[in-house]
């Protein structure tokens, strides 16, 4: 299959890790991305309290854009997913709104006519692709190698779609068939804080610091994330939590496809894992047969 | 009129609040299921900041309906909710409860209701949109420094140990980088600009007394009976 990439700005350069790993698997799994030709920011949550019709039309560019590709969206960040979808579902229900935002993208003399599905690449690789398929190019089993499972709001809420919204399960059996051992991980869906971490700071560590004790606690050796924002909340202020809280967490922080492409026999480097803060440990590293600190 | 003229005393009065916050609702597909709120705390419970509010969701969803939009506006709570969607997916009576924070937010910012850490959340947002609106798409570095350099200088200085690492794990973009069609993309923001104010002009014709719950009956439309 052939998909209308939008990686959204976070994957460009922050977050590179997820970019660089959902490229090379889907090249290895055989599905075509093409990136949808000077996409632009799709507003991310912030902007859609903010501004409505402003906001639908910024994002309705981009599915217009997709439109024309004749393609599905593939739109790994959990944000620019929810959007995107969101934007979606508005437009397809009320159709004041959707005249307004036809006409302001006429302006770029685009129109949208609310079609263009969006999907999440947990959903292309599982339902698309086929955990067989995937199970048939596997190079490395991960030997029991302890993971939690970390879904986030996003993608299983609101647009409730391709998993459970309570106890999404996805994640969890595509690595089990590649080897891991799932840990119990009661707060796969707790709220990690988003954009908080800017605005009200001591409640977002308090809500990371619950979400990393939780994995450590239970004997995880990483925690697999799907979203760049909860990726960063985890990773990035682990020390931070450390010495606010006394706690002692130093647990690898990988995108799910990052994993995915260890397990897949592809270059740690390919996978962008030297850009992680948290060094990889011994474990993980031999999977990969390279040392990331 | 634009909204911003509206005289101070008139923006701030009770009906007037509560009518721009109705027209909010009406963009949420089934925003006005509001009304069939059971109390049964569902939201407050599943909330993972509740604990840090002044008014749960729940209290603010009773709050609405006996008329008190002025404490709804001046509340932490509109603010600090991470719009997780917890209490929304949840609510046994399908109410919108994450989609109408954010039409109070947006409510208060229209009418500048702005406390405390409210202020914050409202540069970042105007930031985030000035981001967006020069290059048309987001450069983080850009947004974080002026964020900090109007809110607290002290946190900038702290952030510069993560900006090295970041640095040296080839994560940060120095530039920002700015689209081709961008010229036309501003086309599209000032033309949605435009209609968001032709719609707020309709609105402001007819600003009727509507009064909590009996407002939400009137806002009713014929064809969204029956969803
Ligand atoms: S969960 Fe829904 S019905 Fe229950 S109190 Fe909250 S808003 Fe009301
Ligand atoms: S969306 Fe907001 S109010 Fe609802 S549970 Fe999440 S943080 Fe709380």
């Amino acid at each position: 299959m052939k998909y209308a990439y939008y990686p959204g700005c976070s994957l460009e350069k922050t977050q590179r890790g997820y970019d660089e790993s959902v490229r090379e698997i889907f090249k290895i799994l055989d599905q075509e991305l093409v990136e949808i030709d000077d996409w632009n920011c799709c507003g991310a949550t912030i902007y859609m309290s903010v501004k409505e019709t402003v906001s639908l039309a910024v994002s309705s560019r981009n599915l217009a854009l997709a439109e024309k590709m004749n393609m599905e969206i593939l739109a790994p960040c959990s944000s620019c997913y929810t959007v995107l979808s969101k934007t979606n579902r508005i437009l397809n229900s009320i159709p004041e709104m959707h005249k307004d935002v036809n006409e302001a993208l006429s302006e770029a003399g685009l129109s949208y006519s609310g079609k263009t599905k969006i999907r999440h690449p947990l959903d292309v690789l599982m339902n698309d692709v086929g955990i067989e398929t995937i199970i048939s190019k596997i190079k490395k089993n991960l030997n029991g190698l302890k993971i939690a499972p970390y879904y986030g709001c996003q993608i299983v809420r609101p647009e409730k779609g391709f998993d459970d919204f309570e106890n999404p399960i996805l994640l969890d059996q595509m690595f089990k068939k590649c080897g891991a051992e799932i840990i119990y991980y009661p707060m796969k869906v707790r709220c990690c804080g988003g954009m908080l971490m800017t605005t009200f700071e001591e409640t977002a560590l308090k809500l990371n610091k619950e979400l990393l004790s939780c994995a450590v606690e239970n004997g995880a050796e990483a925690i697999v994330t799907t979203c760049p924002l909860c990726h960063f909340n985890l990773e990035a202020y682990q020390g931070k939590i450390n010495e606010l809280y006394n706690t002692n967490c130093n647990i690898p922080i990988l995108y799910f496809t990052q994993l995915l492409g260890i397990a897949l026999g592809i270059d740690g480097k390919k996978l962008g894992i030297d850009g992680s803060f948290i060094p990889m440990t011994q474990k993980i590293s031999s999977l990969m047969e390279v040392q990331y600190a | 009129m634009k909204v911003d003229e509206i005289p101070e005393k008139l923006a701030k009065k009770e009906s007037e609040l509560r009518y721009a916050f109705l027209e909010q609702v009406k963009a949420i597909p089934g925003g006005e299921k509001i009304k069939a709120c059971i109390q049964c705390g569902t939201c407050t419970g599943s909330c993972p900041v509740s604990y840090t509010m002044d008014i749960s969701p729940r209290e603010l969803i009773a709050l609405f309906r006996a008329g008190d939009m002025a404490t709804i506006m001046n509340s932490r709570t509109i603010w600090i909710c991470a719009s997780c969607y917890s209490c929304q997916t949840r609510c046994p009576s399908g109410i919108k409860i994450t989609d109408i924070v954010y039409a109070l937010k947006r409510t208060a910012m229209e009418k500048n209701y702005l406390s405390g850490k409210a202020k914050h959340v409202q540069i970042l947002a105007n930031l985030f949109i000035q981001n967006l609106m020069s290059y048309g798409r987001l450069h983080e570095g850009t947004l974080i420094r002026k964020f900090y350099t109007k809110t607290s200088i002290g946190k900038l200085f702290k952030m510069i140990p993560l900006g090295r690492i970041m640095y040296k794990k080839n994560r940060v973009a120095i530039l920002p980088k700015k689209i081709k069609a961008y010229e036309s993309l501003s086309k599209i923001i000032k033309r949605a600009q435009e209609i968001e104010l032709r719609i707020a002009k309709e609105r402001l014709k007819y600003s009727p007394e509507f009064v909590g719950y009996k407002g939400l009956g009137e806002m009713q439309l014929e064809s969204r009976k029956g969803e």
